[in-house]
């Protein structure tokens, strides 16, 4: 088996080993779920908001350590933010509060902004706006590793 | 080794036993000679060389003439595989494999695909083992090799190379075995199997790294992968890797030695790994087959984590194993070893490949069975799929 050569920040392992916020929320405000088994990383995000802001968030990830990390520290940077807030938390803010991650796993870090943007798509679908013009996320396509990040 | 260190990763590789190492030291400072030099120290090193490729070709049941010394177990099967398609390019241009080889013989087979030749890859049933059938029926009039690893190393399953190489053998086409994994292993003697090629690797059995050899049977003619300087009987280029070699042959006598004790002992710690853990955490299954398989060899699938996570939480705990999961492999596909036998995407990145070694004791299967059934609770608590799983099921 070949294996990837990298190393990842103490933050990401922290992250990983005692990630925060994991779990569900019954009655959440807002579910999105994106990745697929095919490339191996799965994150679901639940949001409890209210009067627009999030005040609860929690998540379930199948994925690498990097998947574990970003997913929870994403929930953490949402925390407290109003949804037009935390809709602005790109993957580079994750990536930043990591400390940064291995080339091969910036991936990870798109997944998690992609997961956070599901969650809060589906909180306004309930509430009747209009999301047909809304990125879905098919799953991985690794476009961020051979575009330049925003 | 660190004491609070679990290695059960051998398949990758290993440590290089200490009486080997003692007899390779006086080569690099004192016995430094070059072997193909004409006074005193270089003869010494011939010697040294010589020997050593009896007791390997001693092992194998082959005569010293039909072995080469290579750098690795990679560039052995890069001129078998490469030098056998070229040398009998006029007879054809067809050449079969399977599906599950080791990558140093896959890209072989790739890149002669690009440079005109045909290739078949042979499928493998969901234990990994090849079909002497389905051989039988791939061979055409311009086929002109087979090349079929001896035993995986993700799965272990050990392939009848006997029956397979007879197929080929009756239709005139040579065949090569990748016994990178099997030697040390398995009692591997040429004549028995009826191989005409056979690639081997020192630090998968308790040698050192960058060295390897190439049996070719008397009579078979291959071209050369490696051109300049007459060594190996104007075969391999190159000076010889002289402590290598001596290294390789050392560690390869001890292991057809110890060869039945070894087998008991890693047997003992597979049997009781699988078996904890099948009794211990649900939802698993072991990859490959049960009994024809490498005795050190445990590959299971943990359905609903992925492996890369799977192997950084044992690396905490001190044990160091390897997975067949995407983000170990560098490519968004798992093992294609896994995914030839059947598994689906998700079943195969939640994977996890154990291969025990010499050192390795039963109170270490049960530290890593305890660590395993934390691990993976813990990683199914945090699992979207386990959630949907568990809601389903309703429990």
């Amino acid at each position: 088996m070949l294996g990837v050569i990298y190393m990842y920040s103490e933050k990401v392992m922290d992250h990983f080993m005692n990630p925060r916020n994991v779990g569900e929320i019954e009655n959440a405000d807002g579910v999105g779920q994106v990745g697929n088994a095919k490339c191996g990383d799965i994150m679901k995000m639940y949001l409890k908001i209210e009067n627009d802001v999030i005040v609860d968030a929690k998540f379930k990830t199948f994925g690498c350590g990097a998947a574990v990390a970003t997913s929870s520290i994403a929930t953490e940077l949402i925390k407290g933010k109003t949804v037009e807030e935390a809709l602005k938390v790109t993957n580079k803010a994750v990536v930043e509060a990591l400390d940064g991650l291995p080339p091969a796993k910036l991936h990870c870090s798109v997944l998690a902004e992609e997961a956070v943007a599901a969650a809060i798509a589906d909180y306004r679908r309930r509430h009747g706006y209009d999301n047909e013009n809304d990125h879905q996320c098919p799953g991985c396509c690794r476009r961020c590793e051979t575009e330049p990040a925003e | 080794m660190d004491k609070n260190i679990i290695y059960v990763d051998h398949a990758a590789t290993t440590y290089v036993k200490p009486e080997v190492f003692e007899k390779m030291k006086p080569y690099f400072t004192e016995l430094f000679g070059n072997p193909s030099s004409i006074y005193a120290l270089g003869r010494e090193s011939r010697k040294a060389v010589e020997n050593a490729r009896s007791e390997i070709a001693f092992c194998l049941g082959a005569h010293p003439t039909e072995i080469y010394f290579t750098a690795s177990g990679t560039e052995a099967d890069n001129w078998a595989i490469k030098g056998a398609a070229y040398a009998n390019i006029k007879k054809g241009r067809h050449l079969i494999t399977s599906a599950i080889e080791h990558h140093a013989v896959l890209h072989c087979f790739g890149f002669l695909e690009k440079e005109g030749f045909e290739v078949t890859y042979l499928p493998v049933d969901e234990k990994g083992f090849v079909n002497p059938d389905d051989l039988k029926k791939a061979i055409k009039p311009d086929t002109t090799l087979v090349s079929i690893m001896f035993a995986n190393n993700e799965i272990g399953t050990i392939q009848p190379i006997k029956e397979l190489a007879a197929i080929a053998r009756e239709k005139g086409v040579l065949f090569h075995t990748d016994a990178v994994q099997a030697m040390g292993n398995i009692d591997v003697k040429v004549n028995d199997l009826g191989v005409d090629l056979l690639s081997m690797s020192a630090h998968k059995f308790y040698g050192p790294k960058g060295v390897g050899a190439l049996y070719i049977r008397k009579g078979v003619r291959i071209n050369n992968f490696m051109h300049g300087g007459a060594q190996e009987r104007n075969k391999r280029a190159g000076t010889e890797n002289v402590a290598g070699v001596i290294g390789m042959a050392a560690a390869l006598k001890f292991a057809y030695e110890n060869l039945e004790e070894y087998n008991r002992h890693l047997r003992k710690l597979s049997d009781r790994l699988i078996d904890s853990v099948m009794e211990r955490i649900p939802y698993v299954r072991l990859n490959g087959d049960r009994e024809k398989r490498l005795p050190g060899n445990v590959n299971l699938s943990f359905q609903f984590i992925e492996g890369e996570s799977l192997l950084l939480m044992l690396d905490m705990k001190g044990i160091q194993a390897s997975s067949g999961s995407a983000c170990t492999s560098g490519s968004l596909d798992p093992s294609h070893v896994l995914l030839a036998i059947g598994l689906s995407h998700e079943t195969a990145h939640g994977s996890l490949r154990i291969t025990f070694g010499e050192r390795n004791t039963e109170e270490e299967v049960d530290y890593i069975v305890e660590n395993l059934v934390e691990i993976v609770g813990k990683l199914r608590q945090m699992s979207p799929l386990y959630e949907d799983f568990v809601r389903k099921s309703g429990k």
